[in-house]
Parts: C-alpha cells; sequence; structure tokens
C-alpha cells in the first residue's frame, strides 16, 4: 500500500487558499463572499481528510464528507448560473493550487510524481459528481417548471356572476384532463356558478381521445347541476371531428366564446342592452 | 426501395420511435411540419395529425409501443405525406370488426381506425394475430 503523501498539504492551506482564489479570479469565475465561505469549506475539509488517511484519500472516511459538500456546493453553484464547465474548472484550479504546493514540499521527482497522481484521482472522481449534481439540480428545474406549466395553463376565470370560463391551450392528454376537470369542479363549488364554458380555441386537434374527455367533464359538470359550454370550435376541428364520427350532439358548441358567453346569458335570462344618450 | 403505389416515389423520410404517451405531441408536430413543408392547407394538416394521433395512441395502447415513419411523397400530380405505424404487438384479431364504428375492446369510442380512414386519402392495414400491426395512411396535399 502506498503511502498517503497529501497528508503535508494541510500546513500550507492559507497558502493554498491564496492561491485557488488567485487562479479563480483570474479564470474570471469569482462569485465573491459566498464563494469564498463554500471555497474555505471545501479546502478545510478535503486537506482535514488528506491529514486524516492512511492510505488513499478517497478511501478515507472523511472523504464521504468532502464528496457531499461538493455536490452540495456544485448544485448550489449551478442554482446560481454557474455553467458544468466553471464547476469543473472549480475543481481544476484547486489541483492546480494543490499541485504547486506539492512541489514545493516534496524534491524527490518519484514521489511527487505519485502524489500528484494521488491528487488527480481523488478530484477526478469529484469532478464527475459535480457533473451528476448539476444534472439533478437542472433536472429538479424541469420538473417544477412542468408543475407550474400546467397549473398556469388551466386558470379558470370568473366571467360573470355564475358563469366560470376555461380556456385550454395545448395538448389534453389523461393527467391534464384530470386537472382541468379538478379545477372547474372546484371553481363551480366556490363560485357557486350554473354555467361553465371550455373554450379549446388553443387545442391543436380534438382526436377521440380529447373528445371523450371533453364528454366526460361535460358530463362531471352537469352531475354537479351546472351546464357546461364548449366554445372555441375552430372550421377545421369542426369538419376533423364529423369526419372521425364523434358524436357531440349532446352538447352545446359555439364557434367562439363571445358566442358562448350570448348563450350563457339568454340561458341566466339577462341581456346586455345599449345604453340609450339622452 | 420497396413502395405500394408503383408510382408514388417517396422525397424525405424519418423513423421515430414511440414508447410512451409523451412521444405522443412530437411526432404530431413533425407530422404537420411534413405537411406545411408541402404547404398542406389547414383543414388537411389537422386531419392528418388528428389521424396520426389516433394511430400512434392505438400503437401505444394495444401495440404495446412501436416505430414510425414519416416520409413526404409524389405521385406525378400532386404531393403528400405518408406515415406508417409499426408495432410488434398481439395483431387483431377481426380486422373487419376492428374496422367497425363503435368497435373497442379498450372501452373506447371506438372511432380510431374507422375515423382515420375517412380522414386521410389512403388507408392501409396488415395485421397478422402474434406478429403486429402496420397501419399506412397517405393524405395527399390537394386530398
Ligand atoms: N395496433 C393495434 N394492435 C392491436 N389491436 C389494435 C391495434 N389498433 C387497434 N386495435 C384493436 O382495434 C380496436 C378498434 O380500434 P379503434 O382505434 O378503432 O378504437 P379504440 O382504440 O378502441 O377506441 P378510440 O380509438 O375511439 O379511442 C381496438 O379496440 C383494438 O382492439
Ligand atoms: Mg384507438
Amino acid at each position: 500500500m502506498q503511502n498517503n503523501l497529501l497528508s503535508g498539504l494541510k500546513e500550507h492551506e492559507n497558502k493554498l487558499l491564496t492561491i485557488w482564489s488567485q487562479l479563480l479570479i483570474d479564470g474570471g469565475s469569482d462569485d465573491g463572499a459566498v464563494e469564498e465561505e463554500e471555497s474555505k469549506e471545501f479546502a478545510s475539509l478535503f486537506l482535514k481528510a488528506a491529514a486524516a488517511a492512511e492510505g488513499k484519500i478517497q478511501d478515507s472516511q472523511e472523504f464521504e464528507k468532502v464528496e457531499d459538500l461538493i455536490v452540495g456546493i456544485a448544485s448550489s453553484r449551478g442554482k446560481r448560473g454557474f455553467s458544468p464547465r466553471e464547476n469543473a474548472q472549480y475543481l481544476i484550479t484547486f489541483k492546480e493550487a494543490a499541485s504547486k504546493i506539492l512541489s514545493e514540499l516534496i524534491k524527490d521527482p518519484e514521489q511527487l510524481f505519485d502524489a500528484n497522481l494521488q491528487l488527480n484521482a481523488a478530484l477526478d472522481n469529484m469532478t464527475i459528481l459535480t457533473f451528476e449534481a448539476f444534472m439533478r439540480g437542472r433536472e429538479d428545474i424541469i420538473s417544477r417548471q412542468v408543475d407550474e406549466i400546467s397549473e398556469i395553463s388551466t386558470p379558470v376565470i370568473t366571467v360573470w356572476e355564475g358563469v366560470v370560463a376555461l380556456p385550454i391551450i395545448g395538448t389534453l392528454d389523461s393527467s391534464r384532463t384530470q386537472i382541468v376537470m379538478e379545477n372547474l369542479l372546484q371553481q363551480i363549488v366556490d363560485t357557486g356558478s350554473s354555467i361553465a364554458i371550455l373554450d379549446i380555441s388553443g387545442v391543436p386537434a380534438v382526436d377521440s381521445l380529447v373528445a371523450q374527455h371533453l364528454i366526460k367533464t361535460v358530463s362531471a359538470t352537469r352531475l354537479m347541476g351546472a351546464e357546461c359550454i364548449i366554445s372555441g370550435i375552430r372550421p377545421e376541428i369542426a369538419q376533423t371531428v364529423v369526419h372521425l364520427g364523434i358524436d357531440l350532439t349532446g352538447i352545446i358548441t359555439k364557434a367562439s366564446l363571445a358566442s358562448a358567453l350570448k348563450t350563457a346569458f339568454d340561458m341566466l335570462q339577462l341581456s346586455v342592452v345599449k345604453r340609450k344618450i339622452v | 426501395m420497396k413502395s405500394r403505389i408503383m408510382t408514388t416515389i417517396s422525397n424525405s423520410k424519418e423513423e421515430a420511435l414511440i414508447v410512451k404517451e409523451q412521444d405522443v405531441v412530437p411526432l404530431r408536430n413533425r407530422v404537420k411540419e411534413y405537411g406545411v413543408k408541402i404547404g398542406m392547407s389547414i383543414l388537411n394538416q389537422t386531419k392528418l395529425i388528428t389521424a396520426t394521433s389516433e394511430l400512434v395512441r392505438n400503437l401505444l395502447k394495444y401495440g404495446g409501443g412501436g416505430k414510425v415513419i414519416i416520409e413526404s411523397v409524389s405521385n406525378g400530380r400532386d404531393n403528400g405525406v405518408r406515415v406508417t405505424f409499426i408495432d410488434n404487438g398481439p395483431g387483431i384479431a377481426n380486422v373487419e370488426l376492428a374496422m367497425k364504428d363503435g368497435y373497442s375492446t379498450g372501452k373506447s369510442l371506438g372511432l380510431g381506425l374507422p375515423g382515420t380512414k375517412r380522414l386521410v386519402n389512403e388507408f392501409d392495414i396488415k395485421t397478422e394475430l402474434g406478429n403486429g400491426t402496420t397501419v399506412t395512411i397517405t393524405k395527399w396535399k390537394n386530398g
């Protein structure tokens, strides 16, 4: 088993930090105070692990903490807008600084070579970890955005007392339909509405699945004692639906939201009149 | 290259693997792009993507996923888009029945196959029990 050649670094922690931060600033990826705190913590933990290790530093217990820390740093840097390249640069510059100190500490070329090998082995694996952490961070953001999009894209609007409207934009798949239906039914209860308008102007195609979802939503609305109007049926959608053979005869359908609203007013026995100017 | 209709030539072509519901929308958008490229009307585009939607959902639901080929074709008089849906699923026992309005083994409307046939200009289905199903549709620009 090879000796741990990195233990000597611990005594030169401050010097290493100075060189490292200079390299980071030269590389243009310095992030001020947060960066400095993070870097100090990382260097201190890494050197502690290096000093405590008996054989290879990666095998020591302490090293796990270093890995956890770098994963945390990488994802936090990712959120602050650092690229994976900059994250890798962060560790590469650390390696450069440590290597510089090693060459001052170890005079024997063979030993120095081995020491650098140990340093490389320890840090290369960490670089991979930072890539993985970065990817995970991005995936979290994407899945959160997916959730947010599906929520904002199904807003229920009260257009008049007793009338709610729900514009649907995009593809109505099964999971979206579920959200749409729940939102709509809840709003009907909350607002005490008796008419719901489902506007599909923003739906690119109505196939048998979407049609079935629409029919189900209408039935559910009716079960709650409210009426449901489907508006925004574009001419090409109307013709396609007919060719497909979908029967929408039991459903009130309108070409535009405006005409759906007019129908709603009629049902509520309301009328909009132009004011006479006297 | 083998072609079902002798006089039809294929201009550009691509393949897509379909394994999950999330693959449906991107495929539909690709098919639409082929229609837009040859100047297909909005009505015919809508018919084509609706047909695509039906067949790709069948491929997923009954065929357990598969492969879709999109082609830009021409027959000398007209340009069109041809889409082929290939799965290695259980196949269809009685095609005549499956092509009837309202027939469904999946508690659905049973309009996918017969409706698709009405939406496109050419419709071809080949299926064998235990050996999968291949459906080919063609929509001509002026069809
Ligand atoms: N690729 C396939 N592999 C095996 N069976 C199929 C395939 N496509 C269709 N079928 C069978 O044919 C039947 C009719 O298909 P069709 O698409 O017309 O109706 P559906 O899918 O049941 O309902 P809908 O499409 O209206 O939601 C299906 O219920 C299924 O039994
Ligand atoms: Mg179907």
